[in-house]
């Protein structure tokens, strides 16, 4: 039964990481129908963020606890300064041509940042500090699940909530919403739509950053490459869960996250990415829109 | 009085296609404007020009508030259009489907408030009370149009007649001057094509909008211009009011054809 609870609560943490990322992918794609293959390497750039900062901080001395915030803080915000602007500079040119080349343009823009990021930073797993201490509490299930994944469920869990607050009444979801649905007739009710997309690339940019923070404390390693690999894992979790939708994207992720941690903890750790895109490839052949996914999604 | 839109020698070429070719038209305050012209003559093309959808080859496009101010909506995008005080709807009907009566109508009254995204997020008490007048502007506008009783319903589950009128609301939401209507008749019946006529009268008087209109249904246009434009293929061939237009022999000739009194 330990067993169990342990792969159980290992999955819950890999779901909740997938869908801090995963939320990214899918809510750009709802709003420009574009799957943004850089949003991983703003995953990894955050987490580079918060060991630089951590890194400085704790030569100075601070408390681990505001190191820790502090770091996360500063990684979301400058992953969404490389996110508005990654908008900016390789996608919002290409918004009138094919969606094929913004694709290019997204992969392309991965490789630069995953390289720039090598050179910067070598192609070794830098050790990553981990600050969250062990709370007295856990201690007897320490072996089960560990302060930072309780961390990890929080944070996915507040984003979660506060993503569907201002989704659902604030001004700026609802213009979120009505550009989702049919931009030119956002525009001609007076929505300034490259706000609009520039809001979504922020806020997506900043949640995958919480998530490379979170992530890379728990490893306890970052390196250029762990972008990239997080970012297939979640993209596969956003199409699982129907892409442009976040309920799905969440609910992808998890079911993910089980998988793979089940999977791996009851047969065998060496197929672990095997059965994941099995399973992507059963669910999509039974529901090609994915889980959540509305089959509509081509407009007119 | 200065008209509030003014269009001149307006051209729209598609590569080797000229959709509208040297067109001029004028609204003035209070006035109620007809496009006419038989499928295919550029009408929708038109407001897609001047609403900023299209860019047009050449012309010159003015638009006047009442109170005097010009400016100029050649290069002007569609939100900043709107935010100039002209709105439109469509021919197909373009409501955001997933969002209620009352959302859709929200969406219109958000791009005259003042708050930028960090008051979307943090959300002060002034821009929570912005956001409440937003709500109570957005559901008198309901009432005024007679889909009160529709607001929290999805725009998708409304009747026909009633999402036309929705759009009308969602426009009118943006504060306009000027409304463009891209055939607002449009596979409506006998009463509500009554009612929309009844409805467009009240909000020239109540609102002092003017308006600007696309319509096929000739009984509906006759009732309420005041004015008259007729195109074929691309070019003005007439202008007028109702009477001139109807005895008008190039506007005969271009809606039934050449052989008609042969």
């Amino acid at each position: 039964m330990d067993y169990f609870l342990e792969l159980f609560l290992g999955g819950l943490t890999r779901g909740s990481i997938y869908a801090l990322i995963a939320l990214g992918y899918t809510m750009v794609y709802g709003i420009i129908e574009l799957i943004n293959f850089a949003h991983g390497e703003i995953y990894m750039i955050g987490a580079f963020t918060g060991l630089i900062v951590i890194s400085v901080l704790t030569m100075l001395g601070w408390n681990s606890i505001a190191i820790i915030i502090l770091a996360a803080l500063i990684a979301m915000l400058y992953s969404a300064a490389y996110g508005f602007t990654i908008e900016k500079i390789a996608y919002k040119p290409l918004r009138g041509s094919q969606r094929l080349s913004a694709l290019i343009s997204a992969i392309g823009m991965s490789l630069f940042l995953q390289n720039y990021v090598l050179l910067a930073q070598t192609s070794n797993f830098l050790p990553y500090p981990n600050l969250i201490p062990t709370w007295d509490f856990l201690k007897p299930v320490g072996h089960i699940v560990r302060s930072t994944e309780i961390v990890i469920y929080i944070a996915a869990a507040l984003v979660m909530v506060a993503l569907t607050y201002l989704i659902k009444f604030t001004r700026m979801g609802k213009a979120m919403r009505a550009v989702a649905q049919d931009r030119d007739m956002s525009m001609l009710v007076g929505v300034d739509v490259n706000r609009v997309i520039s809001f979504t690339f922020i806020i997506g940019s900043s949640i995958a950053a919480l998530g490379g923070v979170l992530v890379a404390s728990h490893i306890g390693q970052v390196n250029f490459y762990v972008g990239f690999i997080a970012g297939i894992k979640a993209f596969v979790a956003a199409v699982l869960g129907g892409i442009g939708s976040m309920p799905g994207a969440v609910l992808g992720s998890l079911v993910l996250g089980w998988t793979e941690s089940f999977f791996t903890g009851y047969i065998s750790s060496d197929y672990e990415d095997v059965f994941a895109f099995v399973f992507l490839v059963l669910i999509l052949i039974f529901r090609p829109a994915g889980i959540l996914g509305r089959s509509d999604t081509d407009k007119v | 009085m200065k008209p509030v839109l003014d269009v001149n020698q307006l051209t729209m070429d598609f590569g080797g296609l000229r959709a509208l070719d040297h067109i001029d038209l004028q609204v003035k305050p209070g006035e109620i404007v007809a496009l006419i012209g038989p499928n295919g003559a550029g009408k929708t093309t038109f407001f897609n020009c001047i609403t900023g959808i299209y860019s047009p080859t050449k012309g010159d496009m003015l638009l006047t508030r009442p109170e005097g101010d010009s400016s100029r909506l050649n290069g002007l995008k569609p939100n900043r259009v709107t935010e100039r005080g002209m709105a439109r709807t469509f021919q197909n009907i373009r409501l955001f489907q997933n969002m209620t009566v009352l959302e859709n109508v929200m969406i219109g009254r958000h791009c005259r408030l003042r708050s930028g995204i960090p008051g979307a997020i943090l959300r002060p008490p002034a821009n929570r009370r912005e956001e409440k007048q937003v709500v109570d502007d957005s559901y008198r506008m309901l009432e005024k149009i007679g889909l009160a009783r529709y607001v929290n319903e999805f725009a998708k589950n409304l009747p026909y007649g009633a999402q036309r009128r929705l759009e009308i609301a969602r426009a009118l939401a943006t504060e306009p001057f000027l409304l463009l209507l891209d055939e607002p008749a449009a596979g409506m019946n006998a009463q509500e094509t009554k009612e929309l006529d009844d409805l467009i009268i009240r909000l020239r008087a109540e609102m002092g909008v003017s308006i600007l209109l696309i319509e096929h249904d000739m009984k509906l246009v006759m009732s309420l211009s005041d004015r008259i434009y007729v195109v074929d293929y691309g070019k003005k061939i007439a202008e007028g009011n109702p009477e001139e237009i109807k005895s008008n022999p190039a506007v005969i000739k271009a809606y039934l054809g050449e052989d008609i009194d042969a």
